[in-house]
């Protein structure tokens, strides 16, 4: 499983930048969008996949038995998602203002502030 | 249980939160931000004492026990700046009453900033890296919406870059944390260094500490990866601008610094040496940027990334007297950096404009004001008995005795560049007879009580400079105290811990 995730995770590092490198605002924040995905799911991966072996302690007793799942990485994971669904919200309704303000959605007709 | 730890967290949250209560009231958001703040700089002089007595302060929230709860860490660093923050909030909520146009305030200008403190108070305090992603985040967020305040066009364009550059500093960031979760199975910063420190090192520590480092890089705006910095900084209102030059950059410094003496400090030979020399082209960009620039608040943005350079030469060096410097120079230009802003502020007000061409004059029609600049730039340019001589000094004797003769030779030449782009400052805005077709109608105004509150944060923080200047021991002093700490991060592993490594 783990190669297979991944060439996943590398494919959408590789998408994701090279969205981000378009010229189009609404790309660009596409490209973010995959970025975020992708960092979720190496942590997911690089933690360890563990398959059907839920974190559970059985009535009574004081740690689980066998091996578990790590929990850990899905709290993270959940986190780090809930943050870049607020940011990317952010993200899209600036792009939204910045269209209206600057009749425009190409990067490289935004440079008046660069030099 | 050691309070005072997160107070300086709590406070701003809870300012933020009643100032949004009273969104309706604008009197009211005034007084509460200014109590709000100054109650974050009484908290973090009580942290500074108490850190200054016991070395590390711990608070395991919830009670839960290092390495599975979340845990507060102060050492002399993070209570230095948790000061300095507290001190900019200060001056910046007081400046703001005069400053904040309605429009503005009326989209959440005070319960923004109160966030943004949080946010940065939060990065300072936490011993804990994934909890460090959420405190910039929360800064982040909060930096975005005051950047955009007004909406103009500059404005539209700058954010388009700082959000772009920041947020993919936060995916790379995330995805460091996650590898190094995955190579040593904690978070906890102290338990990740013993745990990294035990671990056999491969090559993919120093891959992790490299993501680490553009990630830092790309928040302290480091070469090569400053570009959103002048494109963006500018634009927002001139409170926020200051407020973002002061702190904003600093919590990228502060993060590499506390990553790179407590974690990473396996393979100094790789890691500190690429600091160097990124410390180097820093210094060196950052200056000959701003000696090409011909606008007022252009040509300190550009300057905010040679003093960046400057700090990171004190971590790279790596030694007791260099970190020292490091910690010295942040004190010094957070309060001058500041100040710098603010005064760039009053000249907008005074003659409605940043352009260097079409200010003049001010010196004559306002003496006191142009004393006040002059400290700050001279302070900034490193000029003695003021606070940047000794920030350099330090850091260029640290230089010399560390034998790194490049860096050295670079830290004096960016000082030279910093007093010809201050001087250009002060012959075109101050010294020179106003041009005529400037609108003048406003340089000779009464001292309204508004141009006095304007006047009074600069006035406070231009006396720091000279204190900081005059009485350099003391303040030395804790600077060195931090230092011995970054270089023996045993301390606060056993603080974290509870053991000797």
């Amino acid at each position: 499983m783990e190669p297979i995730m991944a060439v996943t995770v590398g494919f959408l590092y590789a998408a994701a930048i090279y969205m981000m490198l378009r010229r189009s605002i609404v790309k660009l924040v596409i490209g973010l969008m995959l970025l975020s995905n992708a960092a979720n799911l190496l942590i997911f991966t690089s933690a360890g996949m563990t398959r059907g072996a839920p974190p559970l302690i059985p009535l009574g007793a004081m740690q689980p038995e066998g091996i578990i799942a790590d929990p850990l990485p899905q709290a993270l994971i959940l986190t780090a998602i809930v943050i870049a669904f607020g940011v990317l919200a952010f993200a899209v309704v600036l792009i939204h203002r910045a269209y209206n303000i600057l009749h425009t959605d190409n990067l490289d007709l935004m440079k008046d502030t660069d030099t | 249980m050691s309070p005072e730890v997160a107070l300086p967290i709590i406070i701003p949250l809870m300012t933020g939160t009643l100032t949004l209560l009273a969104w309706r009231s604008n009197i009211l958001q005034k007084i509460l931000s200014v109590v709000g703040s100054i109650a974050l700089l009484i908290s973090s002089i009580w942290l500074l004492t108490s850190v200054k007595e016991q070395g590390h302060v711990v608070l395991y929230m919830g009670n839960w026990v290092a390495p599975y709860g979340i845990t507060l860490v102060a050492d002399m660093l993070s209570a230095i700046m948790v000061f300095l923050t507290g001190m900019t909030a200060v001056a910046i909520a007081v400046y703001s009453l005069a400053s904040a146009s309605a429009s503005h305030e009326r989209f959440g200008y005070y319960p923004l900033m109160h966030l943004l403190l949080a946010g940065v108070a939060g990065s300072f305090l936490t011993g804990d890296i994934f909890n460090l992603y959420v405190w910039f985040e929360v800064m982040l967020i909060a930096s975005f919406a005051l950047l955009i305040l007004g909406g103009e066009r500059a404005q539209m364009e700058g954010a388009v870059k700082y959000v772009t550059m920041n947020l993919l500093s936060s995916a790379i960031f995330l995805s460091a944390i996650g590898l190094l979760y995955g190579l040593v199975g904690t978070l906890n910063m102290a338990d990740i260094a013993v745990k990294l420190s035990e671990a056999e090192h491969t090559g993919l520590v120093d891959v992790i500490a490299v993501m680490f480092m553009v990630a830092f890089g790309i928040k302290a705006a480091a070469f090569p990866l400053f570009f959103w910095l002048p494109a963006s900084y500018h634009t927002g209102p001139v409170a926020v601008s200051a407020l973002f030059a002061g702190l904003l950059t600093k919590v990228g410094v502060y993060a590499l610094f506390r990553v790179f003496s407590l974690i990473f400090n396996q393979s100094i030979e790789f890691t500190h040496q690429l600091l160097i020399w990124i410390a180097v082209f820093t210094m060196v960009t950052g200056v000959l940027g701003a000696a090409a620039q011909f606008e007022f608040r252009r040509i300190l943005s550009i300057h905010i990334i040679s003093q960046i350079g400057y700090i990171l030469l004190g971590l790279a060096l790596f030694t007791p007297l260099a970190l020292a410097g490091g910690v010295f120079f942040i004190i010094h230009i957070i309060i001058v950096k500041t100040n710098l802003f603010l005064i760039s502020g009053i000249t907008h007000r005074l003659l409605g404009t940043y352009e260097l061409k079409k200010l003049g004059g001010i010196y004559k029609s306002r003496p006191f004001l142009s004393i006040l600049f002059l400290v700050s730039a001279l302070s900034l340019a490193g000029l003695p008995p003021l606070s940047g001589f000794f920030a350099k000094f330090i850091l260029i004797r640290a230089g010399i005795e560390a034998e790194a003769w490049v860096a050295t030779g670079a830290a004096l030449f960016v000082g030279m560049l910093t007093l010809y782009s201050m001087i250009k400052i002060w012959s075109e805005v101050f010294w020179k007879s106003l041009p005529d077709e400037t609108d003048s109608s406003a340089i000779n105004q009464q001292m309204t009580p508004s141009l006095a509150i304007l006047y009074l944060p600069v006035i406070i923080l231009t006396v720091l400079t000279l204190l900081i200047g005059l009485m350099a021991q003391p303040i030395y002093m804790i600077s060195e105290f931090a230092a011995e700490q970054l270089l023996n991060p045993s301390g606060y592993i056993e603080a974290v811990l509870g053991v000797k490594p």
